[in-house]
């Protein structure tokens, strides 16, 4: 499965929202709906399946689905 | 001249039940509600039954993330408010500042506190998920069910154990009284099926142990029972000023003519000497209501299969009605069929109580066979029975000595 395609499904998981309102610029708050709790559950969630820790500073510039992937290759994900 | 409260909107999820109507006809029927425990492994209790509510799905009532965010007993608390406000008819026919929300549970989120504890321990207080205490805390019922609703008027939790949603209907009805609100959701939820929740009771030695009749195995007032069955749910009834009930032309049920709290001030689980801080509550909620003993015609019972409750809590309505008219009415524990709910009996036995009332019938103490010594009242053992009944009492009683006897009244018109 693709990096995105794993995202995706976090998010879908976590957010209960469509697999169609997913694009790279959704920004996770305006866009899908997530308060501040679902945004740390979120973080939480990548963390989780990525086995990484992100930490607060970064967490708080992932605001949007494209910019999460962007963040994990530059972890060397893929 | 005092202000007149009334039900005019029920909703259960039970052991007997996912709905009044199903909770009710299963409980007239005697038909039990208490299984082998599926939901937690039983295997190391010593009691291994429960009154488990039965072919749920939250998935099924909520939107796929309200169904994960929430606990099992929020859950119960949103879906029986949800009956109860649409049994009602309220919505769009009252502002949503003079609606409040009382809604209490005996513990709260046990599922989530036993989940995230565990996540904790494993893997590290920093794994504990963001969700953890807006779930847990035995108030969220009410706050969820405040958002669900769009109540937004009073809104808090009574807890107070096995009396929480009698302490939940006795308060509500004093708000609207006082003038607080005009119609009020009031009851209480339970979901204790966890590992620490049944063990607990188990090492209080508080559950029955007839782990190979589960049926009758909640059977209070008789010679033989051996401690209560630990059941979950939800139950909540709305509360309106009769006035703004009758200016909309809603349906009652019953009316809540008056409520008596007293604490026995004596031992944390066991019923103080003769019930006396129970028939205290008795004498308070007749006062109240502006009746004398005579009128009672019906006690729905706290009646939960204990060896030291149900004594006492007979002593007590003998001492509250004066033995001789004791043994004239009709007194009878539905918690026969449904097991013990925890925070959820007390408004889901003043439904029951209501129904007795709005339909001439008494529901039986199902499982009672042999009444025990000194059990000498009428428990209406077996099969439920037909009676013309104007007044009921419904007692509630918690650990911690907290008492509470609700008084309610069959509507008969303006």
């Amino acid at each position: 499965m693709s990096l995105e395609s794993r995202v995706a499904e976090i998010i879908i998981d976590k957010l209960g929202v469509k697999p169609e309102q997913i694009t790279a610029e959704a920004q996770f708050d305006t866009d899908l709906g997530a308060d501040s709790i679902d945004q740390y559950e979120l973080i939480m969630g990548f963390e989780d399946a990525f086995g990484l820790r992100i930490d607060e500073d970064e967490a708080t510039k992932l605001t949007t689905v494209g910019k999460v992937v962007e963040y994990l290759k530059e972890k060397g994900l893929d | 001249m005092r202000k007149r409260i009334v039900i005019t909107g029920v909703g259960a999820i039970s052991p007997v039940g996912l709905t009044v109507p199903e909770s009710w006809e299963s409980t007239l029927a005697g038909r039990s509600g208490v299984t082998r425990m599926t939901i937690v492994d039983p295997e190391e209790f010593p009691s291994q039954i429960a009154g488990e509510v039965k072919n749920f799905d939250p998935f099924d009532y909520l939107d796929p993330k309200l169904a994960k965010r929430t606990d099992r007993y929020t859950q119960f608390a949103m879906i029986a408010s949800r009956e109860a406000f649409a049994d009602s008819g309220l919505k769009g026919k009252i502002s949503p500042e003079r609606l409040g929300v009382i809604v209490g549970s005996g513990i709260g989120g046990i599922t989530t506190l036993e989940r995230e504890h565990k996540v904790a321990l494993e893997r590290g207080v920093r794994r504990i998920n963001p969700f953890f205490c807006p779930m847990m805390i035995s108030n969220i019922a009410a706050g969820r069910v405040g958002i669900d609703i769009c109540a937004k008027g009073l809104n808090f939790s009574t807890v107070t154990a096995c009396a929480s949603s009698g302490h939940a209907i006795a308060v509500a009805t004093d708000m609207i009284r006082l003038g607080r609100a005009d119609a009020i959701l009031a009851g209480g939820s339970e979901a204790p099926l966890t590992l620490t929740g049944v063990g607990g009771f188990c090492a209080l030695k508080a559950l029955s142990t007839r782990n190979d009749d589960p049926e009758t195995a909640s059977r209070p007032f008789d010679r033989d029972r051996d401690g209560f069955v630990i059941a979950e749910g939800g139950a909540v009834v709305i509360l309106e000023e009769l006035e703004h009930a009758l200016n909309r032309g809603a349906h009652v049920y019953a009316e809540v003519v008056g409520s008596g709290m007293t604490c026995d001030a004596f031992h944390i689980t066991a019923p103080s000497e003769g019930g006396e801080g129970s028939a205290r509550a008795m004498k308070l909620a007749m006062e109240d209501a502006g009746i004398e003993p005579e009128q009672v015609d019906y006690i729905n019972a706290h009646g939960t299969s204990t060896v030291l409750n149900d004594i006492n809590e007979t002593i007590a309505i003998k001492t509250a009605l004066g033995e001789e008219k004791a043994r004239r009415i009709a007194v009878s524990s539905t918690k026969s069929v449904t097991g013990h709910m925890l925070g959820a009996a007390g408004a889901i036995e003043a439904i029951f109580t209501s129904f007795a009332l709005s339909e001439g019938i008494v529901p039986p103490t199902a499982t009672l066979v042999n009444p025990d010594e000194g059990c000498d009242l009428d428990y209406v053992p077996g099969r439920a029975r037909e009676a013309e009944l104007v007044y009921a009492l419904s007692n509630s009683l918690g650990f911690g000595g907290h008492n509470v006897t609700l008084a309610l009244k069959k509507y008969m018109g303006k």
